[in-house]
């Protein structure tokens, strides 16, 4: 029995090694020795990837790792879904290498040296009940609301019923990049503050009269997306710039990433290939340049 | 000679030495528990004090404007303590009467059959796990909530509507998960009374009730509040289910508001805090840490000042 696993092992490392041999051609540099697959003198990439940060991040970061082990298999890659605050605090202390983050990286972050590296703009759609029949708002319309100069939505064109104002808790990334661009970062007063994205979008999806905000990624049919000026929350929207609510995803290292190791480099080489790329838009994210 | 004879016919040296290693380990094991509140002491302390002296104890406990990712952060949680003393109290004022009666009844009134189904159920309640009295709060009270909240605040535009995520909800919620730690003490408490003082109150003509309420309530009293400080102590460090279904806005607490526990407060936010954010959180731990602290000091005091009645 052992025997032929061995044998089956084998046959597959061959055969992913010449699919990988086809796939980049290209050479890269190889310090590690293969003392598994002492046979072959490849250019194989094999040790860990450590990642931890933004639970906004999870789908992005779950894909990629996956799709990034397929491509390299000796690679061991995890992630951990911690907080965005939380994943910078520990590539910071060097416990994993990369730290992920759903906005732009704090000064703080940045002195104790905290690299923000741009991989992806993600989208934040403003969320209604299905019954509601408001289906866009303007920016001012957005802010008066958050703000709570307006609380009924008759005041916007739709049914008498009161608003009912659901966001994150302080902290979070959504919240943070929702007031930041709509720059009402002091003025919010929510009547429910959720502490996650899941839970923003069932409390709304339950409570007739509620608005939400949410990652544009975990967006389903519960709930109804509002059009923002005019404009539908999509991804093509977004890359277009006529969306107004949208914020980076950062995956930090410490240090440039020239500077990492050789798997980190992989990593990040592969998030810029056209591969990468089609897997950061098939999470519903835009991927940056 | 038999080595391995552990029995007191075993000779005295070996006697002597597993006594000794029975009782070494006992210690040790005993010092696990104090080991772990004295480091649990020390790391509160240690983590919840530096925000004290950044932000100073007065603008975080008096302070009522909880913006701690603002340009010009404010950490008061003024309205956090008040909401969980007056959420506590309220559960109490609601959820001991009921737990009490139940206590009566399965100790005193309760037929057989009746008892049989009440006390599992009883048990049961204690046994559910938090988040499933959040769920039931969050999908049966929060709609019921926001049903009462429109038809009262229907004229008062300036009320903020919440969707039924209010001190009421969290407040039932905690009231439920209270009784079975009231009744089952209650319980005990009430079957422990001396059936002398039952039979001599019934031989002078007293009724049943006017039993129970004169003789055996009263000399219960004791284990009773103990019932009560552990409830308090049950729904002061309640997270899970009422940062479900209390809103986790830092408002007044007032019936129809969303609320903010001390509990939910540092669980809501850990995840994402930062810097002195998160060492407020670890104030607000200790503040939090400090209460319990308190409810086991008088939970001390009544189950001393119990054992003398006993007396």
């Amino acid at each position: 029995m052992k025997k032929i696993l061995k044998g089956t092992s084998f046959f597959v490392v061959m055969f992913l090694l010449v699919g990988l041999l086809a796939a980049c051609g290209s050479d890269k540099k190889d310090d590690n020795s293969n003392k598994s697959n002492n046979k072959t003198e490849t250019d194989k990439l094999s040790g860990t990837l450590t990642m931890s940060g933004s639970t906004s991040m999870e789908k992005l970061a779950n894909i990629a790792i996956e799709a990034f082990m397929i491509e390299y298999p000796d690679v061991v890659a995890s992630a951990e879904f911690v907080g965005s605050s939380a994943g910078v605090e520990q590539v910071i202390a060097g416990a994993v290498d990369i730290g992920n983050a759903s906005r732009n990286l704090k000064d703080s972050e940045k002195e104790a040296g905290a690299v923000e590296n741009i991989v992806a703009i993600d989208g934040i759609a403003v969320i209604v009940d299905k019954a509601n029949t408001v289906a866009d708002l303007t920016k001012d319309q957005l802010i008066a609301v958050y703000t709570g100069t307006i609380n009924n939505w008759s005041e916007l064109g739709g049914l008498n019923q009161p608003i009912v104002v659901v966001g994150r808790e302080a902290g979070s990334g959504t919240r943070g990049a929702f007031e930041e661009i709509l720059d009402i970062e002091e003025e919010v007063i929510y009547s429910n503050e959720i502490n996650s994205t899941g839970g923003v979008m069932a409390k709304v999806a339950s409570t007739p009269g509620a608005i939400g905000y949410v990652s544009l990624d975990i967006l389903d049919d519960t709930v109804v997306a509002v059009k923002l000026e005019g404009v539908e929350a999509t991804a093509d929207n977004i890359k277009a710039g006529s969306y107004f609510l949208s914020r980076p995803f950062v995956m930090a290292t410490a240090g440039e990433i020239s500077e990492q190791g050789e798997v980190v480099l992989a990593f990040f080489e592969f998030l810029k290939s056209a591969e990468g790329k089609e897997l950061i838009a098939s999470v519903g994210l835009i991927a940056a340049d | 000679m038999n080595k391995t004879n552990f029995s007191i016919i075993g000779n005295k040296k070996t006697k002597k030495s597993v006594e000794k290693a029975a009782s070494v380990i006992f210690t040790i094991c005993a010092f696990f528990g104090v080991l772990a509140v004295f480091s649990i002491s020390i790391y509160m302390v240690v983590s919840g004090t530096p925000a004290i002296f950044e932000v100073g104890l007065k603008e975080i406990i008096f302070g009522t404007v909880w913006r701690p990712n603002a340009a010009d952060p404010s950490y008061g949680i003024l309205y956090v303590i008040l909401t969980s003393i007056v959420g506590t109290f309220m559960a109490i004022i609601i959820g001991v009467p009921i737990g009490v009666m139940t206590a009566i009844f399965l100790a005193e009134t309760a037929p057989k059959p009746l008892a049989a189904i009440v006390k599992p159920a009883v048990e049961l309640l204690a046994g559910i796990p938090s988040v499933i009295y959040g769920l039931l709060g969050v999908l049966i009270l929060n709609p019921f909530m926001y049903k009462l909240e429109l038809a009262i605040f229907k004229d008062s535009p300036d009320h903020q509507f919440t969707g039924g995520s209010n001190l009421l909800s969290a407040v039932i919620v905690l009231a439920i998960m209270i009784l079975p730690t009231v009744i089952n003490i209650s319980e005990s408490a009430i079957r422990a009374v001396q059936k002398d003082y039952k039979h001599s109150s019934l031989a002078l003509g007293a009724t049943h009730i006017q039993t129970i309420f004169r003789v055996i309530l009263p000399a219960a009293k004791s284990g009773i509040v103990t019932a009560i400080v552990l409830g308090v102590g049950r729904a002061i460090g309640e997270a899970m289910a009422i940062s479900l279904v209390a809103g986790n806005g830092a408002n007044i607490p007032l019936p129809f508001n969303s609320v903010r526990f001390l509990t939910t407060a540092v669980v809501s936010e850990m995840s994402y805090a930062t810097d002195t954010h998160k060492r407020v959180l670890f104030t607000i731990g200790l503040i939090l840490f400090m209460f319990i602290v308190l409810i086991n000091l008088i939970l001390n005091k009544v189950m001393k000042g119990g054992n003398k009645d006993a007396k």
